[in-house]
């Protein structure tokens, strides 16, 4: 029943998903309609998507069918299984909330642009989602994540006439095909060991490789996961390609999408390869705290606030990657229980991450879309016009900066715990990169804070600072109600996480043989613990309800004073020099102006002023303010790396004569020498 | 849990009362080492009774946002007061939140008021701001570190659990690690409470304050939460310092005559860390803004340093 009832679920989503993207492309002569049939089935593939997640995540055996397709090697073949069911989880809840938004959002559109061609691309992207998480077939797995890779370039440069937003596609879908590439070889080479391509043939296999092949297998995997996730180094696209989209698929793209690189590492690295060695558990742990620091320093020099948070997005991924190293090196180490723990931290990171940073897409959004800019210099006292969408932000700016009691400090919480305990597990002198990890995460935390004081502050707080603000007005009430979900969303997944652990349990007994969430809670369920009997407890919710008892008293003081010796509204203190204005007041680029100076030596920061003036150089008339920061890895990477792919390819046109006669010629000497290859065989 | 409930009270009375008397007898101390008489040790209490019967002004500018900040910081500072021991190795609120959740409630306090002072629009505030969560964000990983290595040596992140274990070995505090993450922490110390070198808490007519160009535009009652939430959290960090590395006095048995040890214990522990905070202030002028990160990177090494030491040692 459980097992029909799922297969059943999801294919009435995926049903909902196929049958919204091409009924939106039918209508797209009638907007209003189309745009309909796009949210609502999006709506409706989530829901279902969410009932069967549910269904799939509390199932400890998978649910796998398969329907054979006639082609060699390739198979319509599914697996449902609890990390399928996570990933799908980790997929609806925004989704639900992104479609119920684009309602509102999309509205604007009408007649602008072609919705039903929108409507198409953003179905077959979530449909295209669904089948990567569940897909149990090399070949499938593939074509789903090529279907992702286009449909999300489409929906990237669905402003096309930007230059901007095409040279951001361009870059993306690049990398999107580097990264198909690399997981392309990474199956061959499996699938050349068994004959097979179904996931299930490949899981006998780690005992059958031998090291080269495994440490081949495992660069491949994770040079095309790490891609797709957006880790630094390879982290270029992200920040181009997510805030040119529309602001409902940036908040998919940030939110789900580049989670498909975190779903493929669990799916390989700990389901079909059964454990990577233990250096390479240290890399994603490395790489992770890279990712991380760099990430947030990166997003504090922001003042487009789409790039912040995409900036923020690669910090995120790196906290992930910190859990998931830490769950590798456990597991190969022999420590399953602390493996699991680890595993939760960076599952449940990944949940919250999906949930806080589309949230703060579609806040973005409806700044966006009520003053016409993504430039925060240009924002100001937004508060007042849009206190829901303000309101909204704040809660998502906490959660993300990873403070107490909401979904991201807990998550962040678990990952201390797994460092810290990573210290006494592990022998050795490595040992010690796990409370330097720590101390970087707690840096990444800080700045994190920093940096949504920025966002938050400078885009709704004080005055505005230019007409496009002056003039803003509340986002419509369906984008409300997306966005509140999802705030709802924060702090459930935040006070309430004791009751949403034991989500976790199939999967970490699915992928490490081990149940946790019974040990990660005590006190009737009250207070979450780190799994082991003494290494630290916390409840969010007593934390909440302490906070809001211990402010009773503070009231209560203020209101005393209050009632008998009066409250009035004044001036703002201004040196003496009456009037003051917008002009005076902090910007965003003065906000990050400290850090700019002591990160000196990654920023490598350029200012440039010229001021004009009459009298003396005390009082300017104008002045004209310059300052970027170098792109290090655009720079310095990937600039000589393009000019090497320049040159070699200007060296190779020479044997592109443009005869028909060579190019035959060319067709028939491949052909012989593949036929030579395979009678070889 | 009546226990709970009375340990909480007392706990609370002790925080809500130490605090501003400590502020007072530091200030008293200054004033007396640099040959001034000073206001005396009541000062802290008198402001806080003067602010409190005062009107308020409210900037034309500011939102609710504004009118949130004092709350969320008097409030974050007197949870984390009851999840740290003080005169017992019981906290009331131990189980509910160890040293992390101690850092980062600090530092969502920290998030209101910076953006309390981005709210009123004036330079003031956001110079203010951006400085405040400049400094604390590269002192947050010199604090973790120094912290981690105690914390590794307990087994755990609660502060009772850490303190019951540091009650076992009074004299672990001279273990170089513990020395190098006491130097890391004392650091931290002056940095999270403003002190000379980092910030002048005396001024707030200088263009290289901190924290006072932050809190500039609240007056009345508002003010009085800030200034009484400023002091409890200075009061919570340097019970942090006293009770982890220094335990004497602390008894996990909890009788009215354990209590009444560990109070006079921990007043003169407290007494002795302010006598140094004293010192450093008087004989140091404050660093340049851009020198406070060199500090503070001295602080990350000793963390370090006190980290490898566990492995020596």
């Amino acid at each position: 029943m459980n097992m029909l009832s799922l297969s059943t679920g999801f294919a009435l989503s995926v049903a909902a998903y196929a049958a919204g993207a091409f009924a939106s492309l039918a209508c797209w002569r009638r907007p209003a309609l189309a745009r309909r049939i796009c949210c609502s089935a999006a709506l409706a593939g989530a829901v279902l998507g969410g009932l069967t997640s549910v269904l799939g995540i509390l199932r400890d055996t998978p649910v796998a069918w398969s329907v054979p397709s006639g082609i060699p090697l390739f198979a319509y073949s599914f697996s449902y299984d609890a990390l399928a069911g996570f990933f799908n989880l980790a997929l609806a809840i925004p989704v639900a909330a992104v479609s119920i938004y684009s309602f509102g959002y999309l509205k604007e559109l009408e007649g602008k642009r072609n919705i039903g061609l929108f409507g198409f691309l953003f179905n077959l992207l979530l449909l295209s989602l669904t089948v990567v998480f569940t897909a149990a077939n090399a070949f499938l797995f593939l074509i789903a994540w090529e279907v992702t890779a286009l449909t999300a370039y489409g929906l990237v440069t669905f402003y096309h006439e930007d230059r901007e937003t095409r040279r951001a596609g361009l870059l993306y879908v690049i990398m999107a095909h580097i990264d198909a590439g690399c997981l392309l070889l990474g199956f061959a080479l499996l699938i050349n060991s068994t004959g097979s391509a179904e996931f299930a043939s490949f899981r006998p296999l780690a005992a059958v490789l031998n090291g080269g092949q495994q440490t081949a297998a495992f660069v491949l995997f994770f040079l095309g996961f790490a891609i797709k996730a957006g880790v630094i180094p390879f982290h270029i696209w992200l920040p181009a390609a997510h805030p040119v989209a529309p602001s409902n698929v940036s908040a998919l793209l940030s939110g789900i999408v580049i989670k498909t690189g975190i779903y493929g590492m669990a799916r390989i690295f700990l389901d079909v390869l059964g454990g990577v060695p233990s250096w390479a558990g240290l890399l994603v742990l490395i790489v992770g705290v890279v990712s991380a620091v760099l990430g947030v320093l990166y997003a504090l020099m922001e003042h487009d606030l789409k790039r912040l948070l995409a900036y923020h997005s690669i910090e995120n991924i790196g906290i992930i990657l910190m859990g998931l190293g830490a769950a590798l090196i456990f597991r190969v180490a022999g420590h399953p229980m602390l493996a699991a723990v680890a595993l939760v931290a960076a599952m449940f990171h990944t949940l919250n991450h999906a949930i806080f940073k589309s949230l703060l897409f579609l806040g973005a959004g409806s700044v966006l879309h009520s003053t016409g800019t993504r430039n925060m210099e240009e924002m100001g006292g937004l508060i007042r016009p849009m206190p829901v969408t303000a309101f909204c932000f704040l809660i998502g700016a906490i959660a993300i900066s990873g403070l107490p009691p909401l979904n991201g400090f807990v998550s962040e919480w678990l990952t201390y715990q797994t460092l810290l305990a990573g210290f006494g597990a592990i022998s050795g002198l490595r040992r010690i990169l796990f409370p330097l990890a720590g101390s970087m995460l707690a840096l990444t935390g800080a700045l994190a804070a920093a940096c949504f004081v920025k966002a938050f502050g400078i885009t709704f707080l004080a005055l505005p600072r230019g007409a496009k603000s002056r003039n803003a007005h509340e986002a419509p009430r369906t984008m409300l109600i997306g966005m509140g979900w999802l705030t709802l969303a924060c702090a459930a997944l935040g006070l309430g996480v004791t009751w949403f652990l034991p989500a976790f349990d199939a999967m970490t007994e699915q992928l490490l043989g081990q149940r946790v969430s019974t040990h990660l809670v005590t006190a009737h369920g009250l207070v979450l613990s780190a799994g082991m009997p003494t290494s630290g407890t916390v409840s969010p919710l007593v934390i909440a309800v302490g906070l809001l008892v211990l402010m009773v008293p503070a009231a209560l003081l203020v209101v005393l004073g209050v009632r008998r010796f009066g409250r009035k509204r004044g001036p703002v203190w201004d040196c003496g020099l009456p009037g003051l204005s917008e002009e005076n007041e902090y910007t965003a680029t003065a906000f990050s102006k400290a850090l700019r100076m002591i990160f000196s030596v990654l920023y490598k920061p350029r200012r440039e002023i010229q001021a004009v003036f009459d009298v003396s150089p005390y009082f300017p008339k104008e002045i004209h303010f310059e300052s970027e920061i170098e792109p290090t890895f655009e720079k310095r990477l990937y600039a000589p790396l393009q000019e090497f792919i320049f040159r070699v390819s200007s060296r190779m046109r020479t044997i592109q004569a443009g005869s028909i006669h060579a190019y035959l010629a060319y067709i028939f000497v491949t052909l012989v020498l593949l036929l030579l290859f395979g009678v070889r065989k | 849990m009546t226990e709970v409930l009375i340990n909480s009270a007392l706990q609370l009375v002790l925080l809500l009362l130490v605090a501003p008397l400590l502020s007072g007898t530091i200030k008293t101390l200054k004033a007396r080492l640099q040959m001034r008489r000073g206001p005396g040790i009541l000062q802290s209490y008198r402001d806080i009774l003067k602010l409190l019967r005062k009107g308020m002004v409210i900037p034309e500018t500011a939102s609710w946002i504004f009118s949130a900040a004092p709350y969320m910081v008097f409030g974050t500072a007197t949870l984390v007061g009851l999840m740290i021991p003080m005169t017992t190795t019981h906290a009331p609120f131990s189980l509910f939140g160890g040293v992390l959740a101690v850092v980062y409630l600090l530092a969502l306090g920290r998030f209101f008021l910076a953006l309390g002072g981005l709210d009123t629009g004036s330079s003031f505030g956001g110079l203010g701001s951006s400085r405040e969560m400049t400094i604390s964000a590269i002192a947050e990983p010199a604090m973790m570190l120094a912290i981690f290595t105690v914390a590794l040596g307990a087994n755990s992140t609660n502060l009772s659990e850490m303190a019951k274990v540091a009650v076992g070995q009074s004299w672990r505090f001279l273990a170089p690690s513990q020395m190098l993450a006491f130097a890391a922490l004392f650091i931290v110390l002056i940095a999270e409470t403003g002190r000379i070198p980092v910030d002048n808490p005396a001024t707030h007519l200088e263009l290289t304050m901190i924290h006072e160009a932050m809190i500039l535009e609240y007056s009345g009652p508002y003010l009085a939460l800030i200034e009484w939430g400023a002091s409890i959290k200075q009061l919570v960090l340097m019970t942090l310092l006293v009770n982890t590395f220094f335990p004497f006095g602390l008894s996990s048995d909890w009788t009215l005559q354990t209590i009444g040890v560990g109070l006079a214990f921990y007043l003169a522990k407290l007494l002795t860390l302010a006598c140094m905070i004293v010192l450093v202030e008087t004989t140091n002028a404050k660093l340049r803004l851009f020198r406070v990160p060199e500090l503070l990177m001295v602080a990350f090494i000793l963390g370090a340093l006190a980290l490898i030491s566990t492995f020596l040692f």
